[in-house]
């Protein structure tokens, strides 16, 4: 028999539609998984008991014959950055130590009233901010995938949402929540072999997760496959009053409009993104994909993003600038933790809070943020990356005459190894590459498992789409899926 | 270096500083590619996806949750947060 | 226009004052910019405070439309440009009164562009001597929370309650030149918020206070550097630090020395200014758009209800008096200055038309008098504003129709006024209950000038010798054997004609 912990979203919540299993077995079987993976340092909090209490709502509402909703009986982890109550919120930083929130973010709530339970707080890079997991304050993440060499080498699980990731592709748990900034969803789900989307900027509510770039910062679903990313995705969605920069839209019901017959629709190639050098691997898996992508019924056409280049540069201004301003306050003042020297006055100790409580690279980025929008730079920086920025989104919109949905890769490589990028920042940054210009644009984009590399690690593929079309990116996504017959899963080591 | 960190409220040695320095100016000279990018008659982006700002009523739906507002603070007493003594 | 000629002796010579002034108002709403807690004054602290106020973690801000409803308002007012598109940017800076590190304002594109004030130097000829002070811009901004330094041996505390409520910026031209205009400016601006309703004006609660900007220059010179003085919060004490600073700088000047461009605060106890070092270091707000927030674009038909929404502003209003209800410049203007007295006085007005059976304009005058003596004389005594009326304007119009239709004199109406302030009964019953009115019975008016006559046998004697100035005093003695109630006029008449 099929354990419980390898099924996934649509499956769990059949199931326990079905009667065949109890909402609380699902749960209590996730709960010990997630209890004796500790050496993956995935989950930074467990709550067991959130997850138990959740199911056995499910079990007493299928008792009394309600209908069931559309994640019922379905434990997920909550990435770090989400508050939820009474559960600490750290976004894996000191600064937060002790932070017990005393509301629920839009799109947890919106998770449990799809009927979902919560196994634990997923570790993360720290603010989101980084691409490998190292910059937690609590440790790495390691990913349970390992290369084929037997070197045993710990691999990075991607980031930010490296908790995400490894956990899932490790079976803790069916779906996580993730957060995209520049590539946060979908650069870790490729590292990671599975999927995850990020929906169009507006689709879910930013209320309640904790800000690192607020024009950019948008949650979505990671999960094994894009059915189960297209049910999550549906239950975490929809306009939020509280959040100015929500969508007033209905939701679609993704999972119902799933199709991979791909007939009359155009998918391009953008040029730009085969860049010099580019690794082998990753080009072969991309050209397979396109082939695939045919197969399903679409026309292939190359196409031409001219600003691509600058999209990274933009980013690292852009990000890093709003970044300064929304960490501004974390102070010590109203929340989490103050460093108080002897003595100290009031602005010493902010900067020794601050100082104390921050991880090298948010410190980093605050000062970058910092200079590009301080007086006499912010023109050159600021207003000149909002004018490439506003380039970059009409390359995409131009690209529309031509296309429905784009084809690239998600990442320039596949896991690389803890520690060996963490030495140069820019040599970092470059992991999204590919990731940041759907970012920049607010377009949905979603990654999903193409094949393995030599090294036996996964690689994903990358699919952009139009403003509010996450129903073209998702069937884009199932055609590769059904084709590329990913069944690759890490062998359990933990 | 020093007024970025000032500004920013975060304290650095002089140690720290110096040891930023490159790596600070590593990013910025490779962000400032973006110079190059002819932006003639371009508008800095705003909204990201065409989107109105939105008005609420003018409607009282919030407050009274002292205890809500106070419950992490590091500091607090007598209903107010605590902060070192401020001499203006 | 009239050029001021207010200049500070110099022992170099003249020097002229530049003043501008850059005015927060608190917009009167409900609730606050961007959160729903509410924004009453005098609350239990951090009690009119929510999440999104406290800055916890991932809270977001959504504008509250009666605040930028008010600040369209208020700009159409002050005749300036609405501008359809505007923008939320932040100021970024760390302070314990401001928990998301920075305030919510608008640099690059403002509510409200330019427009102006027109104040009157003279007030008793308002029309006389005029001056056209210009707004620069409106805009919306928070206000930041409060800090109190007394109440611990090492530790301020923090109240958030007024953290968040709306402010409107208005910010002056450097237009004015002395005391007296800021003064004026400062008290028609109060003027025009209070007839808009977008701002109570009250600044002893801090709903209105000013940053005083001030720099000196030879007459025809290029502005000077200017100081600003933070947070002054009375016309007086504005007036005050302008005249302090400018003394200031001007020594400063003269003794060789520079002025540098500093934030400064007033202290009205030793009416002086000091400069603000401790908020000296390298201000750099790094202003950026929000990015929590859209363009804010107005459309036609919200412009269009803020227009249809506006009263009849306080110019135009006094021109109405002057025009169409033949009251004095002077008159006219004292029953604008405020928009209760006007609100008060328009009630009065309709309610003395309807007693009288006259058009508004034929009883406007006698309904002014009394409001501008009788009234505000009786508010003035008692410390009580026009809306604290202990009488209404239907209970004034009862009065003032009375003495026009002859029922009592002038006199026996004040003190008519005092019964009803003490008993607040009306007019007509107290005259008919104490006897008050007014006889027109030639007999008894005859009987008594015929009775004063005789008493005073010496006196006719020497008024019909030529000295005529004691007809007042007969007039004085019958009315006083009258008790009042006699109608002056038969009185003047009955007594010519006996006399001559």
């Amino acid at each position: 028999m099929t354990e419980l912990t390898d099924l996934g979203i649509a499956d769990i919540r059949n199931g326990v539609r079905a009667g065949t299993f109890s909402a609380r077995e699902v749960a209590t079987a996730f709960n010990a998984r997630v209890a004796e993976a500790k050496a993956l340092n995935a989950f930074m909090i467990d709550t067991p008991d959130h997850a138990l209490a959740a199911a056995d709502a499910i079990d007493a509402k299928r008792a009394a014959g309600e209908d069931l909703p559309i994640m019922a009986g379905v434990p997920i982890g909550m990435k770090d950055l989400f508050c939820t109550v009474g559960v600490e919120a750290r976004a894996a930083s000191e600064i937060l130590n002790g932070f017990k929130p005393t509301y629920e973010s839009t799109v947890s709530q919106k998770l449990w009233d799809a009927g979902a339970g919560m196994l634990g707080k997923l570790n993360m890079d720290q603010f989101a901010m980084g691409s490998s997991n190292e910059t937690s304050a609590f440790g790495n993440v390691i990913s349970p995938w390992r290369r084929n060499d037997g070197s045993n080498a710990p691999l990075a699980p991607g980031g930010s949402s490296g908790g995400s990731s490894a956990a899932i592709s490790a079976r803790l748990c069916p779906g996580a929540t993730g957060t995209d900034t520049g590539g946060s969803i979908r650069q870790p789900a490729a590292f990671t072999g599975i999927s995850g989307i990020k929906p169009t900027y507006g689709r879910c509510s930013r209320w309640g997760v904790i800000a690192f770039a607020s024009s950019l910062d948008q949650a979505g679903p990671m999960a094994r496959d894009v059915r189960d990313c297209a049910i999550m995705l549906e239950a975490m969605s929809g306009f939020d009053p509280k959040d100015s920069t929500s969508l007033d839209l209905a939701v679609p019901n993704w999972e119902a409009g799933l199709s991979s017959d791909l007939k009359g629709k155009r998918v391009g190639i953008p040029k730009e993104y085969r860049m010099d050098g580019m690794n082998a691997d990753v080009a072969a898996v991309w050209d397979k994909a396109a082939d695939w992508l045919r197969d399903a019924g679409a026309e292939i056409v190359e196409v031409s993003l001219p600003h691509t280049r600058y999209a990274l540069p933009a980013y690292y201004i852009i990000a890093p600038a709003e970044a300064s301003s929304n960490l501004a306050r974390y102070d010590g003042v109203r929340y989490g933790q103050r460093t108080l020297p002897d003595g100290a006055g009031l602005q010493d100790m902010y900067a020794a809070t601050r100082a104390a409580g921050f991880g090298a690279e948010v410190r980093r980025r605050i000062m970058i943020g910092t200079y590009v929008l301080s007086a006499g730079f912010y023109d050159a920086y600021y207003t000149q990356a909002q004018k490439v920025r506003a380039l970059i989104a009409r390359d995409f919109a131009q690209v529309w005459d031509h296309c429905d949905v784009l084809l690239a890769p998600t990442a320039p490589s596949a896991a690389f190894g803890l520690g060996e990028n963490s030495e140069d920042p820019i040599a970092m940054y470059l992991n999204d590459v590919f990731a940041v210009p759907a970012s920049l644009a607010g377009l949905p984009a979603m990654s999903v498992p193409g094949g393995l590399d030599s090294q036996g690690l996964p690689l994903g593929l990358q699919i952009i789409g139009k403003p509010l079309d996450e129903q073209g990116v998702l069937n884009a996504g199932l055609a590769i899926e059904e084709r590329a017959g990913f069944t690759a899963r890490p062998a359990q080591w933990w | 270096m020093k007024k970025i960190a000032s500004l920013a409220r975060i304290a650095m040695t002089d140690a720290e500083i110096e040891a930023m320095v490159p790596e600070f100016n590593g990013i910025l000279g490779w962000v400032e590619q973006l110079g190059e990018v002819d932006v003639t008659g371009i508008e800095p982006m705003t909204a990201v996806i065409p989107n109105t700002l939105r008005l609420r009523e003018d409607v009282v739906t919030d407050g009274n949750i002292r205890d809500k507002v106070l419950a992490n603070a590091p500091a607090a007493e007598h209903g107010f947060f605590g902060v070192p003594k401020v001499i203006e | 226009m009239t050029e001021s000629t207010y200049r500070i002796q110099g022992a170099t010579g003249e020097w002229e004052v530049v003043i501008g002034l850059e005015v927060h108002a608190q917009v009167t709403s409900h609730a606050k910019l961007f959160s729903g807690a509410s924004t009453t004054f005098g609350a239990e602290p951090n009690a009119q405070v929510s999440l999104v106020d406290a800055a916890m973690p991932g809270m977001l801000p959504v504008p509250n439309g009666e605040c930028v409803r008010q600040a369209v308002r208020t700009g159409m007012a002050l005749n300036a440009q609405i501008n359809r598109y505007s923008r939320f940017d932040r100021k970024n800076y760390f302070y314990a009164d401001l928990p998301q590190g920075y305030q919510i304002s608008q640099l690059y594109h403002p509510i409200v562009g330019e427009g102006g004030i027109e104040i009157s130097l003279d007030e008793k000829n308002p029309d006389a001597q005029t001056k056209t002070i210009g707004i620069e811009r409106l805009h919306l901004e928070q206000d930041a929370g409060k800090l109190m330094h007394d109440q611990h041996p090492t530790m301020s505390y923090v109240d958030l309650n007024r953290c968040g409520v709306a402010l409107m910026e208005i910010v002056s031209r450097p237009d004015m030149r002395s005391p007296a205009e800021a003064g004026a400016y400062l008290k028609k601006l109060r003027t025009i918020l209070r007839y808009v309703g977008s701002c109570d004006g009250n600044m002893e609660e801090g709903s209105m206070r000013a940053d005083v900007n001030v720099s000196v220059r030879k007459p025809g010179d290029e502005f000077g550097t200017r100081t600003e003085t933070k947070n002054v919060n009375s016309v007086r004490y504005v007036m005050a630090t302008i005249e302090h600073e400018a003394n200031r700088q001007v020594d400063v000047l003269e003794s060789g020395g520079t002025i540098v461009q500093e934030t400064r605060l007033y202290d009205p106890d030793k009416n002086e200014t000091r400069s603000m070092r401790s908020k000296e270091d390298a201000h750099d707000y790094r202003y950026f758009p929000d990015p929590d927030l859209l363009p804010l674009e107005l459309d036609d038909a919200f412009l269009d209800a803020c227009k249809e929404s506006l009263p009849e502003l306080p110019d135009a209003k006094r021109k109405r008096y002057e025009s169409e209800l033949g009251l004095s410049a002077y008159n006219a203007a004292v029953l604008t200055a405020e928009a209760e007295t006007a609100r008060w006085f328009e009630a009065l007005l309709a309610e003395s038309a309807k007693a009288q059976g006259k058009p508004e304009a034929d009883v406007a005058k006698a309904s002014a008098n009394w409001l501008l003596s009788e009234l505000y004389g009786a508010l003035n005594r008692m410390g009580k504003t026009i809306d604290e009326s202990p009488v209404s304007p239907a209970a004034g119009a009862e009065l003032v129709a009375l003495v026009a239709d002859g029922t009592i004199s002038g006199t026996i109406a004040k003190q008519v006024f005092e019964i009803m302030l003490e008993t607040g009964d009306g007019a007509g019953k107290i005259v008919e209950e104490r006897g008050l009115k007014q006889t027109s019975d030639t007999g008894a008016i005859d009987a008594a000038i015929a009775k004063v006559l005789a008493d005073n046998a010496d006196k006719v004697e020497q008024y019909r010798s030529g000295k005529e100035a004691l007809f007042g005093f007969f007039v004085g003695q019958t009315m006083k054997a009258m008790q009042g109630k006699a109608n002056p006029q038969m009185v003047n008449e009955q007594l010519k004609k006996v006399l001559n």
